[in-house]
């Protein structure tokens, strides 16, 4: 029955410095429980974030963590795994850290292919500095510095992984919870770039700016609005506006990148 | 079907209402910013209130 | 057994210091003077099972060299002034989370893109004080190629000794000129580990200042679990502003490298027992220096040289010294005026200092500098 985190989570760390009804809490759960089902030894996980409400994350977690800069947490995450690839690498972090400023790093990783399983928690905003619009808040959505409604378009995280050249790739929100760990459990078991984008509420710095009464709405909005993939070919563009399509995107198999450099090793040791 | 026991962690409950609202069965109410089993009698344990609860702060218990 | 022997450029020498120490890890990202440095190391550590990866950018090196550390590699990046202003971010990082680590500048000219091919010495203040924040600095400046070898040794032991990022400058010409190089004997040079922890895991905190002014870095994948974070800190590693622990943590790690400077710090002085004008120079402007110096001896003129070979610390202490000892300082240096500054707080108005400074990418010669000795003369 009860699900037993407290094991997970490093003794007196609870309560979380996150807001009432923030989704990071939700994300966290079902991290701790694919981390559970893949039997990962915690002493051999790094759990890797940048810089933000969702960065804070792996502060709780009982296992070997790194909370970086801004918008680094796959570059650290890179070394951490290049040096030690028996490690299992796990990275975290909000849409703005991972798209944004971390832009570069993100992508590259993609590309690399390199073994570890990124969570990245899309809230659609920057909520650690106050509301500021993030490469995923929504064109003409309300932040503080889009007082008129945010002109600029917007990052698709998941197709940015894909076109990236991430091997497994999927979506789901902070009202699916047992998607969460199904997801994340299949990208950690995946070899190579995992990206697992998760739809998350920002009550505080996003909903009460954009007409969501409560994180309530902003949960149902999410639950009502999440398509999934499988079901998505039925339905015709129209009926597919404003919905966002959840599961597994993109999977495929290419050699990953700590394999590939085991290969050099041969070859400069031949 | 055995019994629920909700255990509410009142440390951890920051009254976001979450649990309140998707529980299928009406069984949590809000009591001011704090979460209260008002009718654990109806509880189906389909776990909802504890997967989404994002403050660790309510667990669903066999009775 | 007659040692090995070789003519080796600056960069190359670097990339055989590293492995020398024990290096097992590069991350770069190519830049002018620099990249000789990287591509020796593509080839040299995977044969030894070590890990070179080319990152998108110096940030992403940066982050790829400081979390290898923290997986227990001696982990090291080389780049150029412009790369070295992306890294400072992290470089701060490394300071404040205290994982050790080189970075090599191979210094060229400008601001900005400025003069990529051309040797400049203008990173020098930007070794000190390019990341924000009160941290302590660790900075060699060796001037000959044989010198790059035993300094990126040397880089690597004090990284892990005082759990820090550790920055070796030199200039382009100092990088790309070929010299004849003697190969240490393995065990000749010291190399030190970093420390392993005392305590057990379910007992270890990294910043536990008990454990002294430099408490052990404990491994990733080593059966420790621990946190690191670039927020300020408790002993136990998680966040904390409480006022004393910030202020003591801040303290602790300036003071881990000023209390030993002395023993950080490495100079040559060349005729400086009854030297009366001193010449005041390191990297390869230090080479026209001791030139200059040799021919105003020549001349009947009392010069010496003072060539720090550690540049942060600041060798304070000797330069002032020296200015109470002679009736003028010439500072020269491929930039407008850098350490002249430090030096001129060090003499406290004992000596008249005078600079000799170049940035139009042309060596200083030893004429010039020897011309303004004798101005001050
Ligand atoms: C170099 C740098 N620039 C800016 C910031 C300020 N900053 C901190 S968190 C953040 C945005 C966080 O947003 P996101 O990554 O989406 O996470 P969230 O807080 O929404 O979970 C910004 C801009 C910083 N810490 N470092
Ligand atoms: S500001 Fe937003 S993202 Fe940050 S903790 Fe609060 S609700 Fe979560
Ligand atoms: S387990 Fe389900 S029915 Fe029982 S209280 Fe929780 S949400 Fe309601
Ligand atoms: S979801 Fe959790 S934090 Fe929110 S009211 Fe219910 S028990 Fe409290």
């Amino acid at each position: 029955m009860a699900y037993d985190y407290d094991k997970s989570i490093r003794p007196g760390k609870l309560p979380h410095i996150w807001c009432p009804g923030c989704g990071h809490g939700i994300v966290m759960k079902g991290l701790i429980r694919a981390m559970d089902t893949c039997g990962l030894d915690r002493k051999n996980t790094a759990i890797v974030s940048g810089i933000g409400c969702a960065s804070r994350l792996p502060g709780y977690l009982d296992a070997c963590t790194l909370h970086t800069a801004h918008g680094r947490a796959a570059a650290f995450a890179t070394g951490v795994k290049m040096a030690k690839p028996e490690m299992t690498v796990i990275c975290c972090g909000g849409d703005g850290d991972g798209t944004a400023i971390g832009g570069n790093h993100f992508i590259h990783a993609c590309r690399r292919n390199i073994d570890m399983t990124y969570v990245i928690m899309n809230n659609f905003i920057y909520g650690m500095t106050g509301g500021q619009f993030s490469p995923c808040t929504p064109t003409g959505a309300k932040a503080s510095t889009t007082p008129y409604g945010n002109p600029d378009p917007v990052f698709d995280i998941s197709k940015l992984a894909i076109g990236a050249g991430a091997t497994f790739v999927a979506r789901t929100t902070a009202a699916h919870p047992r998607e969460i760990d199904k997801l994340i459990t299949m990208g950690i078991k995946h070899k190579g770039m995992a990206i697992i984008e998760v739809l998350d509420d920002c009550p505080t710095t996003y909903g009460r700016r954009n007409k969501f009464r409560s994180v309530v709405d902003m949960m149902k909005h999410l639950k009502a609005n999440a398509v999934p993939a499988v079901a998505a070919s039925k339905l015709t563009a129209e009926q597919l506006q404003g919905k966002f399509l959840t599961g597994i995107l993109f999977q495929e198999e290419r050699p990953e990148y700590c394999a590939q450099y085991a290969e050099v090793i041969k070859k400069a040791q031949a | 079907m055995s019994s629920a026991r909700l255990e509410v962690i009142e440390r951890n409950c920051k009254g976001c209402s979450i649990c309140v609202e998707f529980c299928p069965k009406n069984v949590l109410e809000m009591d001011v910013f704090l979460v209260k089993v008002a009718r654990p009698e109806d509880c189906i344990k389909c776990m909802q209130c504890e997967l989404l609860c994002p403050d660790f702060a309510i667990k669903v218990h066999d009775a | 057994m007659a040692k090995k022997v070789a003519l080796l450029q600056g960069n190359q020498a670097c990339a055989a210091g590293a492995m020398y120490a024990g290096c097992t890890f590069f991350a770069g990202y190519p830049i002018t003077p620099s990249t000789e440095v990287a591509e020796e190391l593509s080839i040299s550590l995977p044969t030894i099972g070590g890990k070179f990866i080319q990152m998108e950018d110096e940030i992403a090196a940066m982050a790829a060299v400081i979390g290898a550390s923290l997986t227990g590699a001696k982990s090291i990046t080389a780049t150029s002034g412009p790369g070295v202003s992306l890294k400072q971010e992290l470089i701060g990082y490394a300071c404040i989370a205290e994982v050790p680590c080189v970075i090599i500048n191979v210094m060229r000219g400008g601001p900005s893109t400025g003069m990529p091919t051309g040797p400049g010495q203008s990173d020098v203040m930007q070794a000190m004080w390019g990341t924000h924040g009160d941290h302590a600095a660790i900075a060699l400046v060796p001037s000959s190629v044989q010198e790059i070898f035993t300094e990126t040794v040397r880089a690597f032991n004090l990284a892990e000794k005082y759990r820090m990022p550790v920055q070796v400058l030199f200039d382009e010409i100092v990088g790309h000129m070929r010299e004849r190089i003697v190969f240490p004997e393995p065990g000749e040079l010291e190399i030190i580990n970093r420390a392993a922890p005392t305590d057990p895991p379910e007992t270890y905190k990294p910043y536990d200042a008990t454990k002294g002014q430099v408490p052990p870095l404990a491994s990733f994948g080593s059966g420790y679990k621990f946190h690191v974070t670039g927020l300020n800190k408790a002993a136990d590693g998680f966040p904390t502003t409480k006022a004393e622990y910030v202020d003591a943590e801040e303290r602790r790690q300036v003071n881990k490298v000023n209390d030993h400077a002395a023993a950080i710090e490495s100079n040559e002085e060349y005729l400086t027992e009854d030297a009366e004008v001193l010449v005041w120079a390191y990297g390869s402007t230090a080479r026209s220096a001791r030139y200059a110096v040799n021919e105003l001896r020549k001349e009947g003129i009392k010069a010496g040289l003072f060539r720090p070979i550690t540049l942060w610390p600041f060798p304070a202490k000797r330069t002032a010294e020296l200015a109470k000892q002679c009736k003028a300082i010439v500072v020269s240096e491929m930039n407008l005026g850098q350490m002249i500054h430090e030096v001129e707080r060090a003499a406290k108005g004992n000596c008249t200092v005078v600079g000799e400074f170049r940035v139009d990418g042309e060596p200083i010669n030893p004429g010039q500098i020897a011309a303004k000795v004798k101005e001050v003369m």
